[in-house]
């Protein structure tokens, strides 16, 4: 059989994820010390975990309605009101997903027709562009600067629209470079898009850790909410990576067909995982807050160590990354980790995997604790006096 | 403050210049708070976290129940104070429930703890009676884990 003939020709045609490109060298090293994994280092609070526990003793191991319990729905959209204000309708507006990457999919799905551009701010997340191709659509890139805090900017949307533009995709906080939007700055973006027929993604899933001030909804705006699929789930903030839990909310009609997608293609989400997310949910802010907390203080460490060692980097206010510049080092993103890890058996993410603006820097994470990365940023230092790079 | 204290309970070896960074401060304040703390005797000590089971040291630990009378002027605190002067005593505090002072006691062996209970806290004026309890293995302790290190399951990258 010729598989190269049988197989989708787009699937094939997309770069696998870079994330993981030196995920087989790490792997057979001793003692590698990583920074580059994008999940909390905590495990889900125990009150949490033991509502999934409490859930399965009780033998309720059926399958959900489609759209997810409903009394998480509600827990969500109580959730979302008490943090940002805004009303969703539990019934016909919140979808609940196998992470937040399955609501990015189907709101792609749902939103694209062939041909239609997607605005994808860059550096980001590895997902977006992909999808948007698997899903008829054109991914348009609108690169931010470190100059401007890696933020978007309302200058770069309205240069990229075209009438086949539909959605805009707004990452924030942001992977890999913890840049946040503030609200002066989404007020502009929304002053380009009212008036238009243009929908907003709106991923929101570091939205519970930015530090130092909170994060700004794009829904919040006016006229925003109409316009907006906001993305969210469980996985960052309550440190539930593998229980696969994320929601959708939205316009009741868009919803409804995100729904009949996610109907087809899931059934539902796991039912243990959403039993356990309305306990997240309702009472799990203190335990969001006190990891918060613990990620601010690395995130301060690994700034400061970074920067002492001439790897420069704009303060990252959000999500747990921070995205230093390796360009006075001489070498690229790729030789810079390849080197790092076979020197000193450091793993960091190369910037490119994140979009070609990404070239320069490197992702770190600061999802370890104190002792590892101080261990890992004294290799680093190691690694460039050895190659003769220190400030 | 407390923000430092918390810092200090879950690694207290971390330096200044770490503990400044990662609360956003000077050095200088972090040092000044410290001696402060110290001075004013919040800060008691700073000692490590050992798991004797780990050693070759034989120890037994044992936690005593002691019900006792109070004094007419000093209460419970007379005769608690006489106890915690015994080397052997790790800690004393004041209980409320069904007995007064729980007393955590370290010795060489159940023997060594048994006569010292015997001997040394029984005969002792306004003990009125000793429930002790042998520690057999402890899994926590201050909020650490004693059983064996968890390893980072996550995957490398």
């Amino acid at each position: 059989m010729n598989y190269d003939k049988l197989l989708n020709t787009t699937l094939q045609g997309l770069k696998p994820s870079g994330i993981r490109k030196f995920f087989d060298i790490a792997a057979e090293m001793d003692e590698v010390i990583s920074l580059s994994v994008g999940e909390p280092d905590f495990a889900t609070p125990w009150h949490i975990r033991q509502e999934g526990i409490h859930t399965l003793e009780k033998g309720r191991t059926w399958y959900s309605p489609n759209a997810g319990l409903l009394a998480l729905r509600e827990a969500i959209a109580g959730y979302v009101r008490r943090h940002s204000g805004v009303e969703y309708d539990p019934k016909s507006e919140v979808l609940v997903t196998v992470g937040g990457s399955e609501a990015i999919d189907l709101a792609f799905r749902a939103l694209l027709n062939p041909g239609d551009e997607v605005l994808i701010p860059e550096p980001s997340f590895v997902c977006y562009e992909p999808l948007t191709r698997m899903a008829g659509g054109v991914a348009v890139p609108l690169v931010t600067r470190v100059e401007d805090e890696f933020r978007l900017t309302a200058e770069a949307v309205k240069a990229a629209i075209t009438p086949r533009t539909k959605l805009l995709v707004l990452p924030f906080p942001n992977n890999p470079t913890g840049a946040i939007m503030e609200r002066e700055h989404l007020e502009e973006i929304a002053a380009v898009l009212r008036g238009t027929d243009i929908m907003v993604l709106s991923d929101e899933i570091y939205g519970e850790l930015t530090y130092g001030r909170e994060h700004v909804s794009i829904t919040t705006l006016e006229g925003m909410q109409e316009r907006t699929v906001l993305v969210s789930g469980f996985s960052k903030a309550f440190a539930m990576t593998g229980w696969r839990l994320g929601y959708a909310c939205g316009p009741a009609p868009v919803m409804k067909m995100l729904t009949k997608l996610h109907q087809f293609a899931i059934m539902c989400a796991p039912s243990t995982a959403q039993y356990a997310a309305i306990e997240a949910m309702n009472n799990g802010d203190a335990a969001v807050a006190s990891m918060r907390d613990e990620y601010n203080m690395r995130r301060r460490l690994t700034v400061d160590g970074l920067n002492k060692l001439g790897l420069t980097c704009f303060e990252p206010q959000g999500a747990f990354y921070v995205f230093p510049c390796i360009r006075s080092t001489g070498m690229t993103s790729e030789e810079f980790c390849g080197r790092l890890l076979k020197e000193k058996h450091v793993a960091v993410v190369p910037g490119n995997a994140f979009g070609e603006s990404g070239e320069g820097f490197v992702r770190i994470s600061y999802c370890y604790s104190v002792n590892h990365i101080t261990e890992a940023l004294k290799r680093i230092g190691e690694f460039l006096e050895e190659n003769g790079l220190c400030k | 403050m407390e923000k430092l204290l918390n810092l200090l309970d879950t690694n207290a070896r971390l330096t200044v210049e770490q503990m400044a960074v990662m609360l956003d401060m000077s050095e200088e304040a972090v040092a000044a708070q410290i001696a402060r703390l110290e001075a004013d005797g919040v800060i008691r000590g700073y000692k490590p976290l050992i798991d004797w089971e780990k050693t070759d040291r034989e120890l037994v630990t044992a936690i005593i129940d002691l019900q006792i009378a109070p004094s007419k002027n000093k209460g419970f605190d007379a005769l608690a104070e006489t106890i915690t002067a015994f080397d052997e005593v790790e800690s004393v505090t004041l209980m409320s429930g069904g007995y007064d002072l729980s007393v955590k006691l370290t010795g060489k062996s159940f023997r060594d703890v048994a006569m010292f209970v015997h001997k040394r806290l029984s005969p002792l004026d306004g003990v009125l009676s000793t429930a002790t309890h042998f520690v057999l293995k402890t899994y926590k302790e201050r909020g650490v884990l004693f059983t064996d290190e968890k390893k980072d399951e996550r995957g490398l990258v």
